[in-house]
C-alpha cells in the first residue's frame, strides 16, 4: 500500500473540524473534560480514519495530551462517548482498551528501566497463560507461549535494531532507543490502532530518520496510528491527514499541505507565539 | 553476666520462633512492597488474621483445628485483602499505607473491646487451639534438642516453621519467575505502562496483596501456636515494622532478602535485649536509668531507629542492588 | 550522596538534641507515682448519666487493686472526668469498687461484677468498666445527640488544629508525615514538664507553659525539618524513602516518649476537677467551652493568614503547583521551613488542648494521627482548608457514632468512615479529582 493510496482514502473529505470519513476506526462525540474552572477538552466530533497516519497538532497547553488519554481511557471525560470499532469505551477500563487493539505509548517514555529489555517486550504480549497466579507456578502450563512470544519479541527487537541490548536494563538504552522500545512492545500486543504520544521528543536527529520509517511500516501492516507531534517536518513527511487542536477543540482538519494555510490555524500559533512568524516546527 | 545465656539467646533470636514469624511476615510484605511497590503497614492484621482465625475456630467456635488452618491462612487474611484492597489499590500508594495501617488501629480496638470479649477473649486473647499441633510432635516434651537450645515443643514450632519459610521461599522463586512475575514487576516500576500494555493492574495488585496477606498470617498463625495463645498485644501497629526493619535490612525485591534480615535482626535484638537485662540484674545498668520493664521498649527504639537510618543510607538493604530495586526508587 | 556526611552530621545532631531535651526534661519526670517496676496498668472511667442523659465523670470513686487474699497492690480514685488507673506487675487481680465512696443515689448496674478479676501480663494496658444506674444508653436519644454533637466539635476542631500542619506538609513536600503524631504527644509532654513536673525545680501555671511548648514544638519542627527533611529533599531521596523513614521517626519518638514517661495517663494540676455547666439539653465544662472558643479562634486565625498573609499565599501556591511557584520566584525551601514550624506549633497546642480535655499518655498522639488522617483523607489531602472540615465532621462522626457503637469501638467508626470515603470520593470533599492520580 502506497501514500497515494492512503490519500485515497481521504478523497471527498471536507477540509474542516469534525469532517466524516469513509471508514473511521475511532469516532469521538462531545467530550469534554475540565480541570477545575478550565476546561482543558472540548471535541464535538472527531472520525479517525483506518489504515492511515492521523497528526495531532496544535500550540502547548492545546490539551492534546488530555485528549489522548480520554481517548485511551487513562482518564475520565466529564461527558461524550468515544467508540472504538464500534465499542462504546466509557464502561472499558485503561487496561480493556489495550486489548481491543487500541495501544498507547507515553510523552515521557514509559520503559520499565529496571526490567531487561526483552522482559519489557513479552509484557507487552497479551492473553498470556502464565500470568495466571495458579498457573504460574506450573511453568509447563506456560513454557510453549512464553518460547513464541520470546520468539516473536526478538523479531521486533532485530527489526528495531535493539537485538543487541536484549538483556541490558532498559534504563541503560538512550533516549531514543527507548521510544523505539516502547514502540516495538506496544506491537507486541498485535494492535490495530497505534497511538504515539509526541514519538520525536528528545530524539537525537540520526534516530529520526529510523523512527518515521518504523512509523510508517506500522501503516504498510494495515494499523492506524495516531501521533501526537510538535515536530512540523516528521508531521509533513509521515502523515496522511492533520488534526489541529487549540484551547482544547478542533479547530482544523485536512491534509498535512493544506494545515500551513488555514487562517484558524496560523491565528492559534500565532496567538501562543506573538514574535514568531509561521513555523509551526519550532514550538518547543 | 551470664555470657552462656546471651550466646543461646542470640543463637535464638537468628534461627528461632520470632525469627520464623517474622521471616514469613517479611516475604509476605516483600511480596507487596518489593515485588509489586505496595505500601502495607498493616502486615500486623494479616498475622492476627492467621491467629484469630485458627484461635476463634478452635476456641471460640469449637471447630475442628484444620478447618481452624484453612480459616486463618486462607479465608480471614482474603476477606481481608479485599476490605484493605478493593477502596485503596486503584488510588495512589499512600491511601493503601493509610488504610492498612487504620486497620491496624481498628484491629486494635476491637480485639480488646470488652464488649466482644465472648468472641476475642479480649485483651486476655483466646488460648487452648493449639493442642491438635502439638499431639503430632514427634519431639519429647521434657527433651532439649538442639544443642539444648530448644525444648520439645519449641523445637516442633521451629521445625515446621523452617520448613514453612523454606517451602513458601522457592514458591515465591518460582512464581516471581513466571508471567505473572513479571507483570508485579512492571506495575511496581509504572503501573500506567502496564496497563497500556492491556495488564490489569488492579487485579494483579490485588492478587499480590492477597499472596503476601496469606503468608504473613502463616506467620501469625505460627506465632500462636508457638506462645500457644492469640493476644492482640501480640499483633499491634508496630509491630508491623518488625517485618518492615527485617526486609529492608536483608533487601528488598529478593527472595533471600527477608529471611537474611530476620535472622539478623532478631539476632540483634535477642542480643540486645538479653544483654541490657542481665546488665539491670547485676547492676551495671542502675535503675534510675532503666528497669526491667524499659528493656522491652528498648527493642521498639531500635527499630525505629533502624528504619531511619536504612532508609536514609542503606536502602537497597544487605542483599540489594541499586539497579534492581531499592526502597528509594521513585 | 554529595551531603550523606552533612547529612549523617545533622541526623546525629538531632538526635542527640531530642534524646538531650528528653533527658533533662524526663530525668524526673514519670508520670503519676515513682513505682517504676509497674509492668502493666488497670484503668477504667467511672461515668454516671445525668438527668438529660449526658455521660458525665464521678469523682472521688475509690478503685483497689487486691490479689485472691484480699491484700492490697494499688489503689486510685476518679478524677473529675472519672479516670481512675492503678499501675502493677504482672499477675491476676481482683478490682475491687469501693460502694461507699459512690456519690448519693448512685449504684454499680452489675454489683455483681465487683469486684472484678482481671489477668495483666507484662506490657498490658486493660481497661476495667464498672457501669452505673440502670439504663444508661437509653435515657432520652434526642437530648443525647445534642450532648455528643458538642462534645464531637470539641474533638474535632482539637483534629483539626493536629491536621492542618499534616496536611500542609503533605502538600508543599508531597510527604505523609507519620510522624506528626508525635508533636502533638511532644505538645502535651513539653507543657506537663513545665507545668508539672518543673524545670530545675520551677514549676509554673498551664497557661504560660502552653506558651513555652508552642513555642518549642514550632522551633522543634523547624529544626527538624532543617536536619532531616531538607537534606532528604536535596538528596532527591524518594518519597517512599522518606514516608518509611517518618514512621521510623514515630515508632522512635514514642518509644523515648514511653521509656521517659511511662505507661500510664497523666493529668495536668490545671483546670482538672471542674464541675460541669448545665445549659438544659446538654452539660459541658468550663475549659471545654475555653478550648473550643480558642480552637476557633486559632483555626479563623490560621485560614486568615493562609487567605491573606504573603506566606499564606505562597503555601498555597506551594500545595497547588510547586514548579509553579518556584519559577514565578517563591522561595519553596523557606515556604516548607515555615510550614513545619507552623504545622509542628499547631500539633504541639493540640496536644496541650486534647490532654487538658482528655489525658496525656506516651501513645495519644499517634492515636490522633489516624483520626487526622480520616479528617485530612475525607476533606482532600494536601488542601487546608480540607483538613479543617474533615476533621470536624470526623470528630463530630465518633462522637455521635456511640448512640450506636459501645463508646470503647467510638474510633472504629472514624476509620470505617475513612475507608468508605476512599471508595466513594477518594479525592474528598474539598479535592479535585486529579489529585489522586
Amino acid at each position: 500500500m502506497t501514500a497515494d493510496n492512503t490519500l485515497n482514502r481521504f478523497a471527498g473529505v471536507p477540509w474542516e473540524p469534525g469532517a466524516a470519513k469513509s471508514d473511521p476506526v475511532l469516532v469521538v462525540d462531545g467530550v469534554r473534560r475540565a480541570f477545575g474552572g478550565l476546561v482543558a477538552v472540548d471535541v464535538d466530533h472527531l472520525e479517525v480514519q483506518r489504515g492511515a497516519i492521523t497528526a495531532l497538532i496544535g500550540p502547548n497547553g492545546a490539551g492534546k495530551t488530555t485528549f489522548f488519554n480520554l481517548l485511551t481511557n487513562f482518564d475520565t471525560p466529564d461527558a461524550g462517548t468515544r467508540r472504538f470499532e464500534g465499542q462504546e469505551l466509557s464502561r472499558v477500563p485503561a487496561h480493556r482498551v489495550a486489548s481491543l487493539g487500541m495501544v498507547r505509548t507515553f510523552q515521557l517514555t514509559k520503559s520499565l528501566s529496571k526490567m531487561s529489555v526483552i522482559d519489557n517486550m513479552l509484557l507487552g504480549a497479551t492473553h498470556q497463560r502464565g500470568e495466571s497466579l495458579r498457573r504460574s507456578l506450573l511453568p509447563f502450563t506456560w513454557r510453549g507461549q512464553e518460547a513464541a512470544n520470546t520468539a516473536r519479541a526478538d523479531e521486533l527487537l532485530e527489526r528495531f535494531k535493539l537485538s543487541h541490548m536484549r538483556n541490558e536494563y532498559a534504563g541503560t538504552l538512550s533516549g531514543g532507543q527507548r521510544k523505539l522500545l516502547e514502540m516495538a512492545r506496544a506491537l507486541m500486543v498485535e494492535p490495530t490502532m497505534v497511538m504515539l504520544d509526541e514519538p520525536m521528543a528528545g530524539v537525537n536527529p540520526a534516530l529520526k530518520q529510523s523512527l518515521l520509517d518504523h512509523v510508517k511500516g506500522l501503516r504498510d501492516l494495515g494499523m492506524t496510528v495516531l501521533f501526537v507531534e510538535h515536530d512540523m517536518d516528521m508531521v509533513q513527511e509521515i502523515s496522511d491527514w492533520v488534526v489541529v487542536m487549540a484551547e482544547g477543540r478542533i479547530i482544523a482538519e485536512g491534509p498535512p499541505s493544506s494545515i500551513g494555510e488555514n487562517q484558524a490555524v496560523v491565528d492559534a500559533y500565532l496567538g501562543a507565539h506573538h514574535d514568531a512568524p509561521l513555523d509551526l516546527g519550532e514550538d518547543r | 553476666m551470664d555470657w552462656g545465656a546471651i550466646l543461646e539467646n542470640t543463637i535464638r533470636g537468628l534461627i528461632g520462633e520470632q525469627f520464623i514469624y517474622f521471616a514469613l511476615a517479611a516475604i509476605g510484605l516483600n511480596i507487596h512492597f518489593g515485588f509489586t511497590g505496595l505500601l502495607n503497614f498493616g502486615q500486623a492484621v494479616f498475622m492476627a488474621a492467621g491467629a484469630y482465625g485458627l484461635s476463634m475456630a478452635v476456641a471460640t467456635l469449637g471447630l475442628n483445628f484444620w478447618l481452624g488452618l484453612v480459616l486463618g491462612i486462607i479465608v480471614f487474611p482474603l476477606i481481608l485483602a479485599l476490605i484493605m484492597g478493593v477502596p485503596t489499590l486503584r488510588l495512589r500508594s499512600d491511601y493503601l499505607a493509610i488504610v492498612t495501617i487504620a486497620a491496624s488501629e481498628m484491629f486494635r480496638i476491637i480485639a480488646r473491646s470488652p464488649s466482644l470479649d465472648r468472641w476475642t477473649g479480649s485483651s486476655d486473647g483466646l488460648t487452648g487451639f493449639a493442642n491438635t499441633f502439638y499431639e503430632l510432635s514427634p519431639f519429647d516434651r521434657s527433651q532439649r534438642y538442639f544443642f539444648g537450645i530448644f525444648i520439645g515443643n519449641q523445637m516442633w514450632v521451629v521445625l515446621v516453621g523452617w520448613v514453612a519459610v523454606v517451602l513458601v521461599s522457592v514458591g515465591v522463586w518460582a512464581v516471581l519467575r513466571s508471567p505473572w512475575g513479571r507483570v508485579l514487576r512492571a506495575i511496581r516500576e509504572d503501573e500506567d505502562a502496564a496497563r497500556s500494555l492491556g495488564k490489569n493492574a488492579y487485579w494483579f495488585k490485588m492478587q499480590a496483596l492477597i499472596l503476601g496477606g496469606v503468608i504473613g498470617a502463616l506467620g501469625g498463625m505460627l506465632r500462636a501456636i508457638g506462645t500457644q495463645s492469640a493476644q492482640p498485644q501480640n499483633f499491634i501497629t508496630d509491630v508491623t515494622f518488625f517485618a518492615w526493619v527485617a526486609l529492608i535490612l536483608g533487601g528488598v525485591a529478593k527472595v533471600g532478602g527477608p529471611i537474611l534480615g530476620a535472622a539478623i535482626l532478631y539476632g540483634i535484638l535477642s542480643f540486645t535485649d538479653i544483654l541490657l537485662r542481665q546488665m539491670v540484674e547485676a547492676g551495671i545498668i542502675s535503675t534510675s536509668v532503666m528497669d526491667g520493664t524499659q528493656v522491652g521498649q528498648v527493642r521498639f527504639m531500635l527499630i525505629g531507629l533502624g528504619l531511619v537510618l536504612l532508609a536514609a543510607f542503606r536502602p537497597q538493604g544487605i542483599l540489594g542492588s541499586k539497579e534492581e530495586m531499592a526502597l528509594d526508587d521513585r | 550522596m554529595l551531603s550523606s556526611s552533612m547529612f549523617h552530621r545533622g541526623l546525629r545532631l538531632l538526635l542527640l538534641a531530642a534524646a538531650a531535651i528528653v533527658g533533662t526534661l524526663g530525668a524526673s519526670a514519670t508520670i503519676a507515682s515513682a513505682q517504676s517496676d509497674d509492668e502493666a496498668i488497670v484503668k477504667g472511667t467511672i461515668t454516671d448519666t445525668d438527668d438529660d442523659g449526658a455521660r458525665v465523670g464521678v469523682a472521688g470513686v475509690v478503685i483497689s487493686a487486691l490479689d485472691a487474699e484480699g491484700t492490697e497492690f494499688g489503689r486510685s480514685t476518679t478524677d473529675g472526668d472519672g479516670n481512675w488507673s492503678i499501675g502493677l506487675s504482672a499477675g491476676t487481680y481482683q478490682i475491687l469498687v469501693d460502694v461507699d465512696s459512690l456519690p448519693e443515689g448512685v449504684s454499680l448496674r452489675n454489683p455483681d461484677k465487683n469486684p472484678a478479676e482481671v489477668r495483666l501480663i507484662e506490657g498490658d494496658e486493660k481497661s476495667t468498666l464498672f457501669p452505673l444506674g440502670e439504663a444508661l444508653v437509653e435515657s432520652a436519644g434526642g437530648v443525647r445527640v445534642i450532648q455528643l454533637a458538642v462534645d464531637g466539635l470539641k474533638v474535632g476542631l482539637i483534629i483539626a488544629m493536629c491536621a492542618i500542619g499534616l496536611s500542609l506538609i503533605y502538600g508543599t513536600t508531597g510527604l505523609t508525615n507519620f510522624a506528626h503524631g508525635e508533636a502533638v504527644t511532644f505538645g502535651a509532654m513539653a507543657a506537663y514538664v513545665f507545668h508539672v513536673v518543673g524545670v530545675f525545680g520551677f514549676r509554673m501555671p498551664l497557661i504560660p507553659a502552653t506558651v513555652i511548648t508552642v513555642v518549642i514544638c514550632g522551633a522543634s519542627g523547624g529544626l527538624f525539618n532543617r536536619l532531616v527533611w531538607a537534606k532528604m529533599r536535596r538528596r532527591g531521596a524518594s518519597l517512599i524513602a522518606a514516608l518509611v523513614m517518618s514512621i521510623g521517626f514515630s515508632i522512635l519518638f514514642r518509644y523515648v516518649m514511653l521509656f521517659q514517661f511511662g505507661g500510664r495517663a497523666g493529668f495536668y494540676d490545671d483546670f482538672r476537677l471542674q464541675t460541669k455547666w448545665d445549659f438544659g439539653v446538654f452539660s459541658i465544662a468550663p475549659k471545654d467551652i475555653v478550648l473550643m472558643v480558642l480552637s476557633i479562634v486559632v483555626l479563623v486565625g490560621v485560614a486568615s493568614a493562609l487567605q491573606f498573609t504573603r506566606m499564606g499565599k505562597a503555601m498555597r501556591a506551594v500545595s497547588d503547583n510547586r514548579d509553579l511557584a518556584e519559577s514565578s520566584g517563591i522561595d519553596v525551601e523557606r515556604v516548607i521551613s515555615s510550614v513545619w514550624i507552623a504545622g509542628s506549633a499547631l500539633a504541639g497546642l493540640g496536644g496541650v488542648f486534647l490532654a487538658v480535655t482528655e489525658s496525656i499518655s506516651w501513645d495519644m498522639g499517634f492515636r490522633v494521627l489516624l483520626l487526622m488522617f480520616a479528617g485530612v483523607t475525607l476533606g482532600g489531602l494536601g488542601t487546608a482548608y480540607g483538613a479543617l472540615f474533615g476533621s470536624i465532621i470526623v470528630g463530630l462522626f465518633i462522637q455521635l457514632s456511640t448512640l450506636v457503637i459501645p463508646t470503647d469501638m467510638k474510633n472504629v467508626g472514624a476509620l470505617i468512615m475513612l475507608v468508605l470515603i476512599l471508595l466513594v470520593r477518594p479525592q474528598g470533599l474539598l479535592g479535585r479529582r486529579e489529585r489522586i492520580g
